[in-house]
């Protein structure tokens, strides 16, 4: 709410080590960090591009699932996947809204989406070939978010840990809604299996990416976590995520893409194969096979709204304009 | 190109008999379209029965940096507290 002040502002704060120090006092003893309250602009920095990236992916996402709504096999289904996809533009909305709180406009985020210079999560530059993807993607990728979004409920960010809040509230009926068409169709013909089997095997891997690179090779991380805007490292989540998921293809009589994954009694947990990296970084940085699509629809999207955003204002303004004179 | 769509910031109203409570904020060119905008943003699920939009902008908010000055005071005036008083217990509960 704070945002019309900000934008524009330098926003540079006096990061003396004693600033750094109150500060970090205030996150390690859990306070909540509020807009208006003075922070380092690192964490404002990362924050903003955090948020935004994940608002950019609430809204991308709803491409590939928007792709099947026409498609959908019974009105049950049409319905219960608008409503999804309307929610995820929800969760877009929202985290906008947050990052709006520090300082950036609603624009600017929606440029860099455009050029190119803002991320979104890559698992969004693959293709939804077949009506199991919408299952699939419900039930690994909404999967997936959930790991990822639920620690964040707690992030010392205060709009971001409330939108985060709203978010996963809503996120628990995509990834039943998902499960439920992946199982109609593994109970389903030996075609429909077939068709199952094959979406599990085309996104599990992606899904596994979505966490980002080994704890190893990720920057930040260590300042994120210092500062709580990340509570879990990326392995920590995916490996939740792996082992919360075999047992749910298991019940479906499913079988993990992965040769190598076995469990492992010593950890508790699974112990799975290597992870295609380059192909993480290759869809990362354009090479995917949707990257293009995905944002000639944001653009389209952009320009053909352009007039109604117009009108609308223009309309606005007409009206303030008659209301003063009739006063 | 055109200037940004106002932003509004969203209060609900989550059942009769409790205030409106700050939800989070939208764009909207005009009160009525930020009414409409606040209901299928932040009412899919039966989260209220009353929304209240205010353009952010016309928030006044007190001073981060002056919240020591403001609110700290309050604390060593127990005596606007009802346990600062001793009253016997023969008296019954007050
Ligand atoms: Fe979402
Ligand atoms: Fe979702």
């Amino acid at each position: 709410m704070y945002s019309q002040g900000l934008i524009g502002a330098d926003g540079r704060t006096d990061e003396a080590p004693e600033f750094l120090e109150a500060f970090q006092k205030r996150i390690d003893a859990e306070e909540k960090i509020e807009p208006m309250d003075a922070m380092p602009e690192g964490y404002r920095r990362t924050l903003i591009r955090q948020i935004g990236q994940h608002a950019h992916s609430e809204i991308v996402g709803m491409l590939p699932e928007g792709n099947w709504i026409t498609r959908a096999p019974s009105l049950k289904r049409k319905a219960a996947l608008l409503a999804k996809v309307q929610d995820e533009g929800g969760h877009g909305l929202y985290l906008y809204a947050a990052a709006e709180t520090l300082g950036v406009s609603r624009d600017q985020m929606t440029e860099e989406l455009l050029s190119g210079k803002a991320k979104y999560s890559s698992i969004f530059n693959y293709p939804t070939l077949s009506w199991a993807d919408i299952g699939t993607i419900g039930w690994l990728v909404d999967g997936a978010a959930i790991m990822n979004q639920i620690p964040l409920c707690r992030c010392s960010f205060g709009p971001y840990a409330r939108a985060m809040i709203r978010v996963c509230k809503e996120e628990s009926f995509h990834q039943r809604q998902g499960y439920e068409i992946v199982m109609t169709l593994a109970r389903g013909t030996p075609e429909q299996k077939a068709m199952a089997q094959d979406s599990l095997n085309r996104w599990w891997w992606p899904s596994l990416m979505m966490f980002g690179p080994h704890d190893a090779e990720s920057q930040h991380s260590d300042q994120n976590m210092k500062w709580k805007i990340k509570r879990f490292s990326n392995d920590e989540l995916r490996q939740k995520f792996i082992d919360a998921t075999v047992p749910q293809a298991q019940f479906l009589g499913l079988s993990v893409p992965d040769p190598d994954l076995t469990w492992n009694e010593e950890k508790g947990g699974y112990d799975h194969g290597p992870i295609d990296w380059d192909e993480f970084w290759r869809v990362v940085k354009g090479g995917g096979v949707m990257n293009r699509d995905r944002i000639e629809a944001r653009q389209k999207a952009w320009d053909d709204g352009a007039w109604v955003r117009e009108a609308a204002l223009a309309h606005a303004e007409k009206r303030r304009a008659r209301k003063l004179a009739a006063e | 190109m055109v200037s940004e769509t106002p932003l509004w910031e969203v209060f609900i109203r989550p059942r009769n008999g409790l205030a409106h409570k700050h939800v989070g904020s939208i764009h909207a060119a005009d009160e009525v379209m930020a009414v409409q905008a606040a209901r299928d943003v932040y009412t899919r699920r039966g989260e209220g029965t009353s929304i209240w939009v205010v353009r952010s902008a016309d928030i006044v908010a007190s001073d981060p940096a002056q919240a020591g000055e403001n609110f700290e005071p309050t604390a060593d005036k127990i005596y606007r507290h009802p346990t600062f008083y001793e009253i016997p217990e023969d008296v019954g509960h007050m």
